[in-house]
């Protein structure tokens, strides 16, 4: 069993809150022990108090037994490396966008706007639907929208 | 230096010991003001704030999660039960938290008072930083770890408190007043908030945190300077009971009937 192999099995499983993202490209999977007896994966919490995470872990591992039938199945989160929103791929910065939530700008202030991908948008409150996500409004095309939080 | 892992903790009965004393104050702190957060449920000045309110209190009691998770792989027992069926004697937070967030109660006639809550999340906010910034080279790993990333949370939370105590400040002199009527009386349980309790020496001797003079002299600088920021007095906080060595108020076991209410029905269903 290869590494990469786990990881493409990992590209299927999504954020339950961003289904458009998968957790590689939200960079929230750490280090990865593959080897014929058995599999283990370390995930790394986007936030601490995520509620999505019992549910991510639980997608994980379902995923890996399926794929792997007799391999042991070791899924757990680890904060020994913090995850930072500069583990987002490229691929995960486009996800987020076509859901229309801003990628995370290098601060606050500077956030483009999923729509208009005009950077004129106004802070409307640091805290959105989920941990993850601030509100905004786009003062150039005037709609309001997510942008994920820089960690 | 030598780091302690879980099970090097474990094993040594004194190393426990003190762990734990400083989990249980980390954990309980943000269990209960996580409580007291989500009772503006529905309640708060404007439906964003209901949004962020919520948010902020989810990620308390996340945190208060991740500390009685610790605490059950160090021995303790089950995490669920160390948030939910410990009595109030058993608790480590400070009186401050568990002090309700007004007259009333949220089912019936919630008289709660907003600037209260801000300024008393605010002094929350200000001493869980301070203290996680010492722990981040803390002897024991995981909780170097944990302070570490949830150090990076809390300062939204903190950034989100600010913002209200300006506004309150400089808005008009009704939220002004309010605001200066908050700050007095918060004096009056926030004494035992910034204190690590009667180990706090022996946690800064065996390297869990850095030195705990500079840990409150940081919450302290802190305070200062938005009291001089905003033009209030300084602070000069009583302590009538110190939660840090499990004395508490009557607010407490209410918070506590409440919020265990559901798990006491069945402890052992799975959820």
């Amino acid at each position: 069993m290869q590494t990469e192999v786990v990881v493409e099995m990992l590209r299927e499983v999504g954020d339950p809150e961003i289904p458009s993202v998968s957790i590689v490209d939200l960079g929230m999977v750490g280090r990865i022990q593959a080897a014929e007896e058995g599999v283990q994966v370390d995930l790394m919490p986007t936030f601490v108090g995520c509620s999505a995470q019992r549910i991510i872990q639980e997608r994980v591992v379902e995923k890996l037994r399926d794929a792997f039938p007799g391999s042991a199945v070791t899924v757990r989160f680890d904060l020994s490396e913090p995850w930072t929103s500069e583990r987002i791929t490229e691929a995960g910065r486009e996800g987020l966008r076509k859901a229309g939530i801003a990628p995370p700008g290098p601060t606050l202030d500077d956030v483009e706007c999923p729509y208009c991908g005009q950077s004129s948008a106004v802070l409307h409150n640091l805290f959105g639907a989920t941990s993850c996500r601030s509100l905004y409004y786009c003062s150039h095309c005037k709609n309001p929208f997510e942008a994920f939080k820089p960690l | 230096m030598q780091r302690w892992t879980i099970e090097e903790a474990a094993a040594n009965p004194e190393r426990s010991r003190l762990v734990s004393e400083l989990l249980w104050q980390l954990a309980d702190d943000d269990m209960i003001i996580g409580f007291r957060d989500q009772e503006w449920l529905g309640l708060a000045p404007h439906i964003e704030e209901d949004v962020a309110f919520g948010s902020i209190g989810q990620e308390e009691i996340g945190h208060a999660a991740l500390y009685y998770g610790l605490l059950e792989q160090l021995g303790y027992g089950k995490a669920d039960d160390l948030a939910s069926l410990r009595t109030a004697a058993e608790r480590r937070n400070s009186v401050l938290v568990e002090q309700p967030n007004g007259a009333g109660h949220y089912l019936e006639s919630p008289h709660y008072d907003w600037a209260w809550t801000i300024v008393r999340h605010y002094l929350h906010d200000v001493w869980e930083t301070a203290l996680l910034g010492g722990l981040t080279d803390s002897v024991f790993e995981p909780l170097a770890d944990a302070a570490g990333k949830i150090l990076r949370e809390k300062r939204y939370h903190l950034a989100h408190q600010e913002l209200w105590m300006r506004t309150m400040a400089a808005h008009d002199p009704d939220s002004r007043g309010r605001l200066e009527d908050a700050w007095r009386r918060v004096q009056a349980w926030a004494g035992d908030l910034a204190d690590l309790g009667p180990s706090g020496a022996d946690f800064e001797a065996a390297g869990l945190c850095q030195s705990v003079e500079s840990i409150v002299g940081r919450y302290h600088v802190r305070v200062s300077e938005m009291a001089g920021a905003l033009g209030l007095p300084a602070m000069e906080c009583e302590t009538r009971q110190n939660g840090r060595c499990g004395e508490h108020t009557e607010a407490l076991q209410q918070a506590l009937d409440t919020l265990s209410e559901v798990y006491r029905l069945d402890p052992t269903a799975n959820w």
